[in-house]
């Protein structure tokens, strides 16, 4: 069921671990992979790895997802425009400290929520030119309602849950896919040390593998592990008197 | 979180933390405050990879980094998984050159127990073919050791159940093979001196290994089923799989769900089922694809599970040549008359090639018992461990929740020198595991 001629795949923030779980997803299935990050040279051992596994065309670039003055040339930049363009880019931050530090505050909500945005923008107007093309933004369930523990972070998901929605609307006009994930807790070096419940908690290959099965079947959002979709909804529907008491 | 071995006993409550790249390492072992053991698949049976003060995870420490096709070089991280391996490189031509009988363990865990296939007696262990590897001291540096480079560091680290750094990459030589398949032989034998005749006069087949019937004694005893492999040659397959000689074909794989009530492999049961597989087992030669040959109980997820919820050891020897006909009668007497043994009893002829300090092979026979644990099988261990010790004999660290350390000295004449080397590098009192703290204490 392999496709003869696979679009190429573009990461954006591929050194996280959801990041190279994504793209092992797509380079099984024998997609060419595009992996950007900061300080890309971290990449070389996940091209090497993703090449000799899969025997897939892997090139890594250079990409500041804060530095939107160069997103534009950055995608001129890329061997040729992507056919699917995967952001998991996003900070969590650390929200007892940064509630006191404005300047760490705005780096978290600029780093996951206007920089994701910019550049998802630039690829999106490609793409309508085209009338084709695949935008994945990895979003969080943070984003589903503002909570006390994470709010900084959780503010900044939901302008991009709220984004990719729009852009959703706006593309369906012409045939540009746009999917948002939100995977619920993921055992990561970003929740790393946290005490996160089992059974809630996916490993990144789970999102690789539920990202990679949303795009072929061409889903508007996916929740990874699908609890999370009952768990969001019931946080939703509690009354703001009621919720603001909870400590979660 | 709460760990064990494949053995589900001993369990303990570890402090855990996930390795990620050399930097995490590098925190990882200079904030610790207390020892430390990396932790690969956790298929060592009982203790090796259990540390409650810190236990390291090596499972995202999983990139393959390079492979040369002119020498069949693959270097990766040591969290990559024999099954990864297998997955990528077999259809490609190339089969690990050693392989255990799980494709489920970690190629940094291969390294710390120097595993051994089913030919051993011609290709050694599996860090025979470990061309270098990168170790992690406790002070943070990364040393590069190989036969020629740092020899005898290589040669604790190898078998050296992790106990001298954190494995973090490591080069072993793949060798080349022409299909996915193993022309196998298979032969009855009715007693113990008859398998041991027909494993000396096999020393020719690449591989070789007997089930053994741990349960029958008298007559019967050490009667066996005697497998012989070879790789298969592109001409040695029926036209139809010559097409595509490298291809594995899939496989219905089971699980056990939940661990299974004691009774189901009470003596009796067993003992039936150790008859019948006795009398079915059918002789003869005939084509096997890997998978089967090599790693017939992975086609059962969770097997571990069939000892049920108290878990089970096993009891892993080896015996010098000269001395194995006598002590494995003398064990398998002792097994068959407590009535305890298993279905999983697993017998076969080691070669002389050397390995590490603490590596377990010798030139001799080598015998694996399964046993459900009750309240019976610690006394029949210590019965067995002295039969062993007796004849100059060893346990398998990888397999081992129970041995002394009395037991363990005397298998292990390289200790001093292995102990000498943790000094000089500056591994003792840094890196332990529960089974360390209990065998040299």
């Amino acid at each position: 069921m392999i496709d003869r001629n696979p679009p190429s795949v573009l990461i954006l923030g591929a050194t996280s671990e959801i990041g190279r779980a994504i793209a092992a997803a797509f380079a099984a299935a024998g997609h060419p992979l595009r992996l950007a990050a900061r300080n890309s040279v971290r990449l070389e051992a996940t091209c090497q790895d993703l090449c000799l596994r899969y025997g897939v065309e892997v090139t890594r670039h250079e990409f500041d997802v804060l530095a939107v003055e160069t997103h534009a040339a950055f995608l001129e930049g890329l061997p040729d425009l992507p056919g699917v363009t995967v952001c998991v880019v996003g900070v969590l931050g650390n929200q007892r400290q940064d509630e006191q530090a404005p300047e760490a505050a705005r780096w978290v909500m600029r780093s996951t929520y206007e920089g994701p945005a910019s550049v998802l923008a630039e690829v999106a107007n490609r793409y309508a030119v085209l009338g084709q093309g695949s935008i994945i933004g990895i979003s969080s369930v943070a984003g589903d309602r503002g909570r006390a523990s994470n709010y900084i972070y959780g503010s900044a998901k939901a302008g991009l849950s709220a984004y990719l929605s729009g852009l959703r609307g706006r593309m369906a006009k012409v045939g540009v896919q746009v999917m948002t994930v939100k995977p619920g807790f993921v055992e990561t070096r970003m929740t790393a040390g946290l005490p996160l419940p089992p059974a809630l908690t996916a490993q990144p290959e789970e999102v690789g593998a539920a990202v990679y099965r949303g795009w072929k079947h061409r889903k508007d959002v996916i929740y990874v592990r699908p609890v999370w979709r009952w768990i969001m909804m019931v946080i939703r529907l509690l009354p703001e008197w009621l919720f603001k008491r909870l400590s979660i | 979180m709460i760990l064990g071995g494949w053995g589900r006993y001993p369990v303990a409550d570890c402090r855990v933390a996930d390795l990620r790249d050399e930097t995490g390492a590098r925190d990882a072992v200079l904030r610790a405050s207390a020892t430390l053991i990396a932790r690969g698949q956790g298929r060592s049976y009982g203790d090796a990879a259990l540390n409650p003060a810190g236990t390291l995870l090596t499972r995202r420490l999983n990139r393959f980094l390079a492979f040369d096709p002119q020498t069949g070089d693959l270097t990766c991280e040591s969290g990559v998984l024999l099954d990864d391996i297998l997955s990528v490189f077999v259809r490609r031509g190339w089969f690990p050159p050693v392989t255990p009988g799980t494709r489920q363990v970690s190629l940094g865990g291969m390294i710390a127990a120097d595993v051994h296939g089913k030919n051993h007696h011609q290709a050694g262990p599996f860090c025979r073919h470990i061309r270098a590897l990168d170790l992690m001291l406790a002070d943070g540096r990364v040393v590069t050791c190989s036969p020629d480079q740092e020899p005898g560091l290589f040669r604790a680290t190898c078998g050296g159940m992790g106990l001298t750094g954190i494995i973090l990459r490591a080069t072993v030589r793949l060798m080349p093979i022409e299909t996915a398949w193993i022309r196998q032989r298979v032969i009855r034998c009715a007693s113990l001196s008859e398998v041991m005749a027909a494993f000396a006069a096999a020393g020719d087949a690449p591989y070789s290994v007997a089930w053994i019937d741990g349960l029958s004694g008298g007559g019967a005893l050490g009667r066996s089923v005697l497998f012989l492999g070879a790789h298969a040659l592109r001409q040695d397959l029926p036209p139809s799989l010559r097409q595509d000689p490298l291809r594995v074909p899939e496989r219905r794989r089971l699980s056990v769900p939940v661990p299974l009530p004691g009774a189901v492999l009470s003596p009796p049961v067993v003992r039936l089922f150790n008859g019948v597989y006795f009398r079915r087992a059918q002789e003869g030669t005939g084509l096997v694809d890997l998978d089967s040959f090599f790693y017939p109980l992975d086609a059962v997820r969770h097997w571990n599970r069939i000892y049920g919820r108290r878990g089970f050891v096993q009891f892993q020897c080896v015996l010098p040549l000269a001395a194995s006909a006598e002590g494995l009668a003398r064990l398998l007497a002792v097994t068959a008359a407590a009535g305890l043994g298993s279905f999983l009893s697993v017998l076969k002829l080691f070669g002389p090639g050397p390995g590490g300090m603490l590596s377990f092979p010798m030139e001799g026979y080598t015998l694996a018992l399964d046993f459900p644990l009750s309240a019976a099988v610690p006394g029949l261990l210590r019965q067995l461990e002295a039969i062993v010790c007796d004849h100059g004999g060893r346990l398998y660290l990888a397999k081992d929740a129970l041995m002394t350390p009395q037991t363990f000295r005397s298998g292990y004449p390289e200790l001093p020198g292995f102990l000498a080397e943790c000094d000089r590098v500056g591994a003792t009192g840094c890196f332990s595991s529960l089974q360390s703290q209990r065998v040299m204490p």
